[in-house]
C-alpha cells in the first residue's frame, strides 16, 4: 500500500455536512425476501437505505408484515432516506415528506415528484419549488431529477447540498443514456451528485464514479439479480473501483498505438515497410 | 357525519376530532397521519376537528426505492 494515500474516512461522501462511510445507496423493494434483502444490505454496508410510506390497512397479515420491515430496518441501524415516490403534486410531495420526517424521525427525503406516469420522469417543471418549500422546513433535500444542467442548477440555487440525475428511467437498468450530459453536469456543478435510478451493472455504477459522480443509489439491478446478495457486494466493490480511479486520475485516451514494452535492444529488430 | 379514511367511508359523530377517528381505526405504530393532502403532526390529533368528507391519510413504513 502506498503511505501517501489519503485514508479511507478522509474520502468520505459529505451530504449536508454529514460524512458516510460509504458512496453506495440502497432501496429495499423487490427483493425475494426480507431475509435476502437484509442480507444484501448487510453484504453492501450502504451510508443509506431508501424507504417509502403507503396507506396502513388492517388485517392482521398486513400488519404484521409492516412490522417486520420496521424491526427490519431497526434492526439494521442504516440511517433511512424516506421517499416521496408516488407524489404527482407539490403539495402531495412536502405533505408526504413531512409525514416521513415525523414516522422515521430523520430530516432526509428522497424527493420524488412523478410527472409523467410511463416513464417515472420527474416533473421537473415543479421539482424547484417543492425541493425550496422543504429546504425552508428544515428538510435534508435529495431531488431524483433529470440531467438537465439547468434544472440541477436551480435546485442547487434553492438549497439543495446534493442533486441526484437520473441515468435512465427507473427500473430499467439501462445505464446512462445520455453520458455527454451527466458528465457536463459533473464539470459544471460543484455540489455532491449522485447517480440515481436506472442503473443495471455494477459497471454503470463504476462508470458514474469514474466521472466524478460522488455516489449512486439503485434498488432494482441488486433485488432482480439472481443473486441480490453477490450483486450487492459487486455493486460495492464498483463503487469502490470507481472512485478510486476518478481519484487516481485517468490517462488521457491517444489517437495511435504506444507500445508499454520499451523499443530500445528489441531483438530481431527490425522496422515495418513503407506501404 | 361520514370521512374518507385511507380512501374507505367511515362514519363518526359529528364533532369528531382526527384523535376520535384514529381511536376507531387503531392504526399500528409506527403511523403518520394528513388531512386533506396536509400533514397532521401528532400532537395535533386531538385538536383537529373533522368536517364531513375530509379525506384522512393514515400511512405506514413500507419498502422503497
Amino acid at each position: 500500500m502506498d503511505q501517501s494515500s489519503p485514508a479511507p474516512q478522509s474520502d468520505a461522501l459529505t451530504l449536508y455536512t454529514r460524512r458516510f462511510p460509504s458512496r453506495l445507496l440502497l432501496g429495499t423493494s423487490r427483493y425475494p425476501s426480507p431475509d435476502v434483502l437484509e442480507a444484501a444490505v448487510r453484504r453492501a454496508q450502504p451510508a443509506m437505505l431508501t424507504a417509502s410510506l403507503r396507506r396502513q390497512t388492517g388485517g392482521a397479515a398486513g400488519r404484521d408484515g409492516d412490522n417486520a420491515f420496521w424491526a427490519l430496518l431497526r434492526r439494521l441501524d442504516v440511517p433511512v432516506l424516506p421517499n416521496t415516490a408516488g407524489c404527482h403534486s407539490v403539495q402531495e410531495a412536502v405533505a408526504t415528506a413531512q409525514m416521513a420526517r415525523e414516522l422515521f424521525e430523520t430530516p432526509w427525503i428522497k424527493l420524488e415528484l412523478i410527472g409523467d406516469d410511463y416513464t417515472l420522469q420527474p416533473d421537473t417543471l415543479n421539482l424547484v419549488d417543492a425541493a425550496a418549500r422543504l429546504i425552508r422546513d428544515g428538510f435534508h433535500v435529495l431531488p431524483y431529477c433529470t440531467e438537465d444542467l439547468v434544472l440541477c442548477q436551480r435546485l442547487v440555487d434553492v438549497g439543495c447540498q446534493a442533486v441526484m440525475p437520473w441515468a435512465a428511467p427507473i427500473g430499467t437498468g439501462r445505464g446512462p443514456a445520455n453520458p455527454h450530459a451527466l458528465r457536463t453536469l459533473r464539470e459544471r456543478l460543484d455540489v455532491p451528485l449522485l447517480v440515481d435510478a436506472g442503473l443495471g451493472l455494477p459497471s454503470h455504477a463504476c462508470q458514474v464514479l469514474e466521472w466524478g459522480y460522488d455516489g449512486v443509489l439503485l434498488n432494482t439491478a441488486v433485488a432482480l439479480a439472481q443473486d441480490p446478495v453477490a450483486m450487492a457486494g459487486a455493486f460495492a466493490d464498483a463503487v469502490r473501483a470507481g472512485r478510486a480511479a476518478y481519484r487516481a486520475g485517468a490517462m488521457l485516451p491517444q489517437d495511435s498505438a504506444q507500445p508499454s514494452t520499451p523499443v530500445l535492444g528489441t531483438p530481431f529488430w527490425h522496422h515495418a515497410s513503407a506501404p | 357525519m361520514n370521512v374518507l379514511i385511507n380512501g374507505q367511508a367511515q362514519s363518526l359523530p359529528g364533532a369528531a376530532t382526527l384523535a376520535d377517528a384514529l381511536a376507531a381505526l387503531k392504526p399500528t405504530p409506527p403511523f403518520a397521519v394528513a388531512v386533506n393532502r396536509e400533514f397532521v403532526p401528532r400532537s395535533g390529533y386531538g385538536e383537529r376537528r373533522l368536517q364531513p368528507d375530509d379525506q384522512i391519510e393514515v400511512i405506514r413504513p413500507v419498502t422503497g426505492g
